[in-house]
């Protein structure tokens, strides 16, 4: 089946325009007579629903949560890019364009990134006119910041809760759509399979996490926000409900699966101290530019304390090897570089897992006040989780999985290969390629939800999208079936070991070998391993209680379950893509001085991946990455 | 570490509940609350018994879903949401009492999970500002003295969690509600509906049976965000406003 992504013709920043002007509308009195299902309340879902309830659409929207503002977009701390130019600093919706293309490693499509960068501007309007209080200079006007390397100040931001407030900003539209009965909002909602009916998305099955109850919902097309997959790795900054089973469900539904194995390695978190950890913490990227990275140049001296270690036995490991950006070097640049260092034994803290971020130099030159001023609520939040004080000791930090530019494939519709199921922010695979510039996460959900989907979905609705189906349809009462079928198998193991213990052994599996660097060997081990865990896992989890009732034990098992399938496909895409490229990196191919080696003429593609019905051997399907406007360079930040 | 814990549970919602005893054993000083609950709940499980059910997401304080009661104050000892409580924070041998955030506008869902909804409910009464997606100005031609802005932030920082609520003698959700109708009212983009607001708010809060405010500042006491209860006087004094206007022109 060859994939279609339907960019439209014309000059690239012709595309967008010309595509709106050519999309199909539906009359305001007809939409009504629509419904639209969005699963996910993050920011591209919230913002989804709303601007759809807004047209007139009838929505009902799902989050597994207690509320539709818990959503992990909440976390989010640096900011939203814009090209709004508003510092006068050379920032243009050509600029934001380029530099997104080439932070993702050349590896995302040109025409949804040019996209991403034209609405950027509204989406800021927009966050400021429903309330968002973003940061303002005396004058009153919008405050900026440089933020991940760019040489613009583009980054608007709330203080470091900038996902919080967005995601409030988007909550509260949702919230009056909710009272003005244009969106029916379920609560502690989980979707557990998408019904196809004559090969389109027509509905979704889901169990109400209070009460075990399992319904079938039917509507003209589905929406899938349910962000990244972020915890397969069982550790990670993700919360701990964020989970791959409604784009994993879809997926064996016959959804592609794209770039699986992009993932986002941050490099400043607070390293693992031990088994028991259930999560990591990232603390905000903002920290190098006053913290200098270090870790003992000998071995011997990873357990003597940081103060007794001289400078000269010190490794300023970025800044030996990246002279002119340092310690700002990129995310997956430093994280890597980290590695490397612990892989070498020269790590410090608990299991040899950290490296050292220094602010001592940064105090004596601009004292201790300066700093706290900065950053002092990190060092708060570091001291609570840590008990140490880095004002006096050098903090320990440690990468950590953050995001997962892996997705379903979309076409330039945001419409996965299944007709009618559409798919927006973390969850889809379009724009950030192999590696996402910072700050740019909240605006891919708040572009797609406020300013793509609302454009596109009537393509779909207008044309192919006009059969009504309801939930009698044999294809619900099919798909319940399933769902049921599976918690009762899920709940009549009652083996011996807990999910969770499942969950780590997976993650960190996954870690080790699909992690910041792979390598054929690694990979095909864990191309072994993981089904053997599967197996194990089917024959023996430790699920208690019943499927009539709130059951966490069963909303993890049933989570890890789908990571378990996962994986695997994750490992399988690693190994096929014979480059290293942004996240992805592959010992394998790299440059004489250790830098990753890109291969476009056999990997400018897009690995996208369907279902074949054996796990093991999934169907590739390639779109070939196609770049009109931007030429192919090497990434370089010596 | 080893602890005792007197940990509340109860079925289902109308269930009755009670305290039970157990012990929690080899915990890292290191560790969490939360994760001190995770290794007690995987032994359970291993054991063949049900966990204690209990609600937390993103685990780094900002997403307010974790609810606990902790030795009788809402999120524990420090002033924090109860996933940034450590175990270092305890004594070693201590009895710890966990009970969830209780409330009449707070039934039990089940163990320590309570439904906040009435929160979302109080949110969609008029917390917002009807600002249809597309119609908005260029953000900087509303220009907001940075005082102004900073206080809204203050007020926007609310992570929804309900301490103020499980704190209140009365139960109240004044604090909550202050903080949002403070938000949107010190902005410029929330005053055209700021009197409608505020009396619809606290409309619904009454009838969701939270309580009144009696000036006991437990809430400001609890809030993870410190949200200051100088904001429920901003509250008094915005609905005095509204409803002193709504008599005399009929705002509705």
């Amino acid at each position: 089946m060859p994939l279609d992504s339907k960019i439209p013709s014309g000059p690239l920043e012709e595309k967008w325009e010309k595509h709106k002007f050519e999309s199909k509308l539906i009359n305001p009195a007809n939409r009504r007579k629509f419904e639209i299902i969005i699963v996910g309340t993050g920011l591209a879902g919230a913002s989804a629903a709303t601007a759809l309830g807004e047209m007139g659409y009838k929505v009902k929207c799902f989050c597994y949560q207690d509320s539709p503002r818990r959503a992990h977009s909440i976390a989010a701390q640096g900011g939203i890019n814009a090209a709004k130019n508003y510092q006068n600093d050379g920032d243009s919706v050509y600029r934001l364009f380029y530099d997104t293309i080439k932070g993702g490693d050349f590896r995302s499509r040109e025409a949804n990134v040019h996209r991403l960068a034209e609405v950027s501007a509204a989406i800021i309007d927009q966050c400021a006119a429903v309330g968002v209080p973003f940061a303002r200079e005396y004058g009153g006007l919008l405050a900026n910041r440089s933020f991940g390397g760019a040489q613009v100040s583009r980054t608007f931001y709330a203080r470091g809760q900038t996902g919080q407030q967005l995601l409030l900003g988007a909550y509260s539209g949702l919230s009056k759509q909710i009272a003005d009965g244009n969106v029916q909002m379920f609560y502690r909602t989980e979707m557990l399979e998408v019904v196809l009916v004559d090969g389109h998305a027509k509905g979704i099955v889901v169990r109400d996490l209070a009460s075990g109850e399992v319904s079938s919902h039917a509507a003209d097309t589905v929406v899938l926000a349910t962000g990244g997959y972020g915890n397969v790795f069982y550790l990670s900054t993700n919360a701990k409900g964020c989970n791959v089973t409604a784009t994993w469900r879809a997926h064996k539904k016959g959804a592609f699966f794209a770039n699986p194995c992009f993932t986002q390695i941050h490099p400043t978190c607070i390293p693992v101290s031990g088994e028991y950890q259930s999560k990591l913490t990232l603390m905000s990227e903002s920290l190098r530019n006053d913290g200098r990275v270090w870790a003992p140049k000998r071995k011997e001296d990873v357990a003597k304390r940081p103060q007794d270690i001289p400078e000269a036995d010190r490794d300023y490991f970025l800044e030996r090897k990246y002279p002119s950006f340092g310690n700002l070097a990129p995310r997956d640049i430093s994280s890597r570089s980290a590695k490397e260092v612990c892989d070498e034994g020269r790590g410090v803290g608990p299991g040899g897992l950290g490296v050292y971020l220094d602010f001592a130099e940064s105090i004596g030159r601009l004292g201790e006040a300066t700093i706290r001023e900065r950053y002092g609520n990190l060092f708060e939040m570091y001291e609570n989780i840590t008990g140490e004080d880095a004002y006096h000791q050098p903090m320990r930090i440690f990468p950590a999985v953050h995001y997962t530019m892996g997705g379903l494939w979309v076409d330039y519709n945001l419409m996965s290969n299944v007709p009618g199921l559409h798919v927006l922010g973390e969850a889809n695979f379009s724009d950030h390629g192999a590696n996402r510039l910072g700050a740019s996460a909240l605006m891919q959900g708040l572009a797609d939800g406020y300013f793509v989907l609302p454009y596109t979905i009537g393509n779909y609705l207008a044309t192919t999208g006009g059969k009504k189906v309801t939930t009698d349809h044999p294809e619900f009462k099919k798909a319940e079936e399933a769902v049921r079928e599976r918690t009762s198998k899920l709940l009549g193991i009652r083996g011996k070991r807990t999910v969770d213990s499942f969950h780590r052994e997976l993650g960190l599996l996954i870690w080790d070998k699909c992690g910041m660097a792979r390598t054929k060997k690694g990979l095909t081990e864990a191309l072994k391993k993981i089904p053997a865990l599967r197996e194990e896992f089917w024959e023996n989890v430790a699920v208690t209680g019943t499927g009539a009732e709130l059951n966490q034990a069963l909303e993890k098992a049933g989570r890890v379950a789908d990571f378990l399938e996962f994986g695997e496909l994750m490992c399988i895409d690693a190994l096929k893509r014979n480059e290293s490229c942004g996240g992805h990196f592959r010992e394998e191919y790299q440059t004489a001085d250790g830098e990753a080696k890109r291969d476009d003429t056999k990997f400018a593609y897009v690995s996208a991946w369907e279902y074949s019905g054996k796990l093991d051997k999934p169907t590739l399907h390639k779109e070939p990455l196609v770049y009109e406007k931007v030429h192919l360079a090497t990434r370089s930040y010596k | 570490m080893n602890f005792t814990l007197k940990v509340w549970r109860q079925k289902s919602a109308n269930a009755s509940g009670s305290l039970q005893d157990y012990a929690a054993t080899d915990i890292p000083a290191e560790a969490s609350f939360l994760e001190m609950l995770d290794i007690v709940n995987e032994g359970l499980l291993e054991k063949g018994e049900e966990s204690i059910a209990f609600d937390h997401d993103c685990r780094e304080g900002i997403c307010g879903s974790c609810s606990l009661v902790i030795n009788g104050v809402a999120h524990g000892p420090k002033r924090g949401t109860t996933c940034q409580v450590y175990m270092r924070n305890f004594k070693d041998g201590d009895t710890i009492f966990i009970e969830p955030f209780r409330g009449r506008a707070f039934p039990i869902v089940k163990d320590l999970i309570v439904n906040r909804s009435a929160l979302d409910r109080i949110i969609q009464a008029g917390g917002f500002i009807s600002a249809r997606t597309g119609s908005a100005p260029d953000a900087n031609s509303i220009p907001i003295s940075k005082a102004d802005a900073d206080l809204a932030m203050d007020a926007a920082a609310c992570i929804g969690c309900g301490a103020c609520v499980a704190a209140c003698p009365n139960s109240s959700s004044m604090l909550f509600t202050s903080a949002k109708v403070s938000h949107l009212g010190l902005l410029p983009q929330g005053q055209p509906e700021n009197r409608r607001r505020v009396l619809k708010m606290v409309q619904q809060m009454d009838d969701e049976g939270f309580g009144n405010c009696s000036n006991h500042y437990e809430c400001e006491a609890v809030c993870p965000a410190a949200i200051p209860a100088t904001f429920i006087t901003r509250l008094n004094r915005e609905y005095s406003a509204a409803a002193v206007a709504a008599s005399a022109v009929g705002v509705k």
